[in-house]
Order: structure tokens, then C-alpha cells, then sequence
């Protein structure tokens, strides 16, 4: 699974970093960064980081 | 379950469980009962973006799992619940089901002498509520707000944003619920932005479109809006054989105590949290209505029980004054607050609650990134009581 996120929507709240620290996580500067391709095993971790987006900025593809 | 589900609630709680049914394999009749006519929209936006004029009632439609197979009942009230025949009543006739997700939320308090009255004394829960609110603030009317929690400095930010002079009025310090310190930053924040802040007081006398405060100040008001919290929706399931207190009395995983296949999520259910060492408790915050309406749609297909209990760090957030307050755990009931990155009197900070040495929240304003490494500390289990 491919997770994508549009940066033009997201707004930081780091929901899916609280939800999915494996997966999501803050830079230094304070910036989004996470795993691109996931496997079978955290792709329960990604669809939870995708529910809990305030700004459904996070989209998962198969 | 083997039978009908039917979701009562068409809101955050309600269309999650609903979703999380048919992730699970749930693949009978499915029914999202809904009193409010509106497609399912969300929150957050209604007393921000929406009330300042930076979205519309479009923008603010809840993303909903286009394959999601459910009939919708908008528009329809639930009147009452029969769990010896298993059936729903509503106002638009009977519904039979099998196993039932109660997700009916909560409505706004008000108070006496101050009850709504259109165009000019406003609650806000509802879309309906937000856009009439809108068009009352279009002419920057002198504005009251009384309450200081999220809604009361968020209406207040959007209200000075359109151009009104505004008043909040509280009897408890702003956003109480993140601790004192945070509270003397909000107000601090309110201040700077135009906001007159009377925290501490009471109103002690109304008047016709006012109201004197209990040092003697007199606030003459155009629109008022009253923010003092909210009451679960629970009244129509009086006699139903569910346990009612301050909403609806659930397990560890959000099933309804006493009966069979029924189960709450959302603003309205009470229940053990296991990672606050099992306090009952009621969370009125976005991220539990998602992580709880799917654990109470789990518990309807999987059964009560440690396989399906439901532990949530509380966190919520609240955009007001051009920055975001944000909160995991629970900061209030800290004894101590230890900094752990830029300063309470900037404005932007970061901060740490404890009671005794026990890590009980964190809270930021503008700060997120420094939450991470608490809300992971506080999600691990179990931690002794603290509430």
C-alpha cells in the first residue's frame, strides 16, 4: 500500500504521528515526514493514521 | 450480530462505527439514523472557518467511505428504544434491528434567562446553528460570549475577525481544561487580539439585551452566544432498560451495561478507559468519536472483552488567536507543568504535565511536533488511576 499525503490540505495537527509513530513522524524543523510503501502488517496502522486526520489529508493506495 | 444493524447518530461516532462494520465484514442490512436533514458534516469547522466566512456548509461535508452500503434516515428522530421486541421508534415509523450502535451526541446547555432566541441569542452545536450565527455577525455587532471553553474563543477569534467587538464572560478561567497555566496564555492571547475577557465572574442580573456581571460591569450585547458545555442526548431512551448516567453507561468496550448487542460511541457514551486505569469517563473530542465509533462497531461483531476493549488517550485541539492550542492526555489534572520547549509568555510553548511524577499531558500552542514522544508515552497501558 502507497500512502500519499496532500500537503496542500494538511494542517499539522500530527494526528497520524500520535496515531501511527511507526508509520508518521516530525522532522526537526516541525515538517511531516512518513513511509511511502507500507507493508501488509502496518497497513492497520496507516488506515488508523487515515481516520484520525482532522483534514482528511491522508489518502491510501493499494 | 447476525441480524439488521441499525447506527443512531449521523455524525463523527455514528458514520465510523458504520464504516468500521463493513471493514470488519459486517454484510447484512445496515440503516444511519440521523435527526438532523443535513448529510453528515463535521464539526470543528462551525465555530472557525465556517463562522468567519472562510468556508461553506460544502467545505465542511464529512469525508464518508463512498462504498459505504447503508441506508440513510435523514432528518429522522429516534422517539424511544423497545429491547424486548428489538425496534427502534422514530418519527418516521418503526425500525427493527438486531444490533444497535448509539452514537446521538450531545446538545448545548443553556441558561436561564438565556435561551435562544433567533438572530440575536445563539447556541452553536449544529450546522444550522453556525450559519444562522453567520448571518447575525455579518454587521459587526457588539458580541457576548459566555463561556470560555473551545467554542467561547473560537467564536470569539471569528467574530473579531469579522470585525465585532466582543465580550466573553466565565465563571472559569479560558480553556480551563488544559491547566492554569495554559488558561493565563489563552487569556493573554484573547487580550492582545481585541477580545474583553471577564473571567472569574457571574452574571448577576439580565437585562433586555444585556447583562450586569457580578463586579458591577454592565455588558449591553446585540448577539449573544452561550457556550457553557453540553448535556448527552439520552432522554428518548428513558425506560429502556439502558443505565443512564451523564450518558450512557457502557463496558470497557463501549458495549451498553445490563443489555444485549447494543453499544455507544461518541460525546453521549460513558465508559471505563483502560488507559486512565478504568475511570468512567465521557470524552466530548473528535479523535474519541473515530477511535471510539469503531471500537464500539468491533465490540458489536466481536463481543465484549479484553480482545475489544477501548483505551484512548484523550487529546483535542482548538484554533483560536491565529494559533492552535493542542492537548494529549490530561494536562488539568497535573500538579506541575515543566517546560519543554519555547515560552508560556511568547505564546508558543510546549509543556509537560505531571501529578507527582506521573506523566499526565502535555499541551501546546503552535508547538505539535514536541507532543509526539508524550501521547506514545501515555498511550502505553495500563497506568494507575488518576482521574
Amino acid at each position: 500500500m502507497r500512502i500519499v499525503v496532500d500537503q496542500s490540505v494538511c494542517d499539522l495537527h500530527g494526528q497520524c504521528v500520535f496515531a501511527a509513530p511507526q508509520l508518521f513522524r516530525f522532522d526537526a524543523q516541525g515538517e511531516l515526514e512518513w513511509e511511502a510503501e507500507v507493508g501488509g502488517e502496518l497497513e492497520p496502522a496507516a488506515r488508523k493514521a487515515q481516520a484520525i486526520c482532522p483534514a482528511s489529508a491522508i489518502e491510501l493506495r493499494p | 450480530v447476525t441480524g439488521p444493524i441499525v447506527v443512531v447518530g449521523s455524525s463523527l461516532a455514528g458514520v465510523r462505527a458504520a464504516e468500521t462494520l463493513r471493514a470488519e465484514g459486517f454484510d447484512g442490512p445496515l440503516t444511519i439514523v440521523g435527526e438532523e436533514p443535513h448529510a453528515p458534516y463535521d464539526r470543528p469547522p462551525l465555530s472557525k472557518e465556517l463562522l468567519a466566512g472562510k468556508s461553506t456548509a460544502a467545505d465542511v461535508a464529512l469525508r464518508v467511505d463512498p462504498a459505504l452500503d447503508a441506508e440513510w434516515r435523514l432528518g429522522c428522530r429516534a422517539l424511544a428504544l423497545d429491547l424486548d421486541r428489538r425496534v427502534l421508534a422514530t418519527d418516521g415509523g418503526d425500525i427493527a434491528f438486531d444490533g444497535l450502535v448509539i452514537a446521538t451526541g450531545v446538545r448545548p446547555r443553556t441558561l436561564p434567562g438565556l435561551e435562544p432566541v433567533p438572530g440575536e441569542i445563539f447556541t452553536l452545536r449544529t450546522l444550522d446553528d453556525a450559519l444562522a450565527l453567520r448571518s447575525a455577525l455579518a454587521g459587526a455587532p457588539r458580541v457576548l460570549i459566555v463561556g470560555a471553553g473551545f467554542i467561547g474563543v473560537e467564536v470569539a477569534t471569528s467574530a473579531r475577525a469579522l470585525g465585532c467587538a466582543v465580550s466573553v464572560v466565565s465563571l472559569d478561567p479560558p480553556v480551563a481544561v488544559a491547566g492554569p497555566e495554559v488558561s493565563a496564555v489563552c487569556a493573554g492571547l484573547l487580550t492582545d487580539a481585541g477580545v474583553r475577557v471577564h473571567a472569574g465572574r457571574r452574571i448577576a442580573e439580565l437585562a433586555r439585551a444585556a447583562v450586569v456581571l457580578d463586579d458591577g460591569t454592565r455588558l449591553a450585547f446585540d448577539v449573544a452566544v452561550v457556550a457553557v458545555g453540553a448535556t448527552p442526548n439520552v432522554e428518548w431512551l428513558a425506560g429502556s432498560g439502558l443505565t443512564l448516567d451523564d450518558g450512557i453507561v457502557c463496558d470497557a468496550s463501549c458495549a451498553a451495561v445490563g443489555v444485549d448487542r447494543v453499544v455507544a460511541a461518541g460525546d453521549v457514551a460513558r465508559w471505563p478507559n483502560a488507559l486512565f486505569g478504568g475511570a468512567p469517563m465521557r470524552v466530548e473530542h473528535w479523535t474519541n468519536a473515530v477511535e471510539q465509533g469503531a471500537a464500539a462497531a468491533r465490540t458489536l461483531l466481536h463481543g465484549s472483552g479484553p480482545h475489544t476493549a477501548h483505551g484512548s488517550v484523550p487529546g483535542f485541539w482548538s484554533d483560536h488567536c491565529g494559533t492552535r492550542l493542542q492537548s494529549v492526555g490530561l494536562p488539568a489534572l497535573g500538579d506541575r507543568l515543566e517546560l519543554v520547549d519555547g515560552a508560556l509568555a511568547d505564546g508558543r510553548f510546549a509543556a509537560a504535565a505531571y501529578a507527582g511524577d506521573r506523566l499526565v499531558g502535555a499541551v501546546t500552542y503552535g508547538i505539535p511536533r514536541a507532543l509526539a514522544r508524550y501521547r506514545m508515552e501515555l498511550a502505553r497501558p495500563p497506568q494507575e488511576a488518576v482521574a
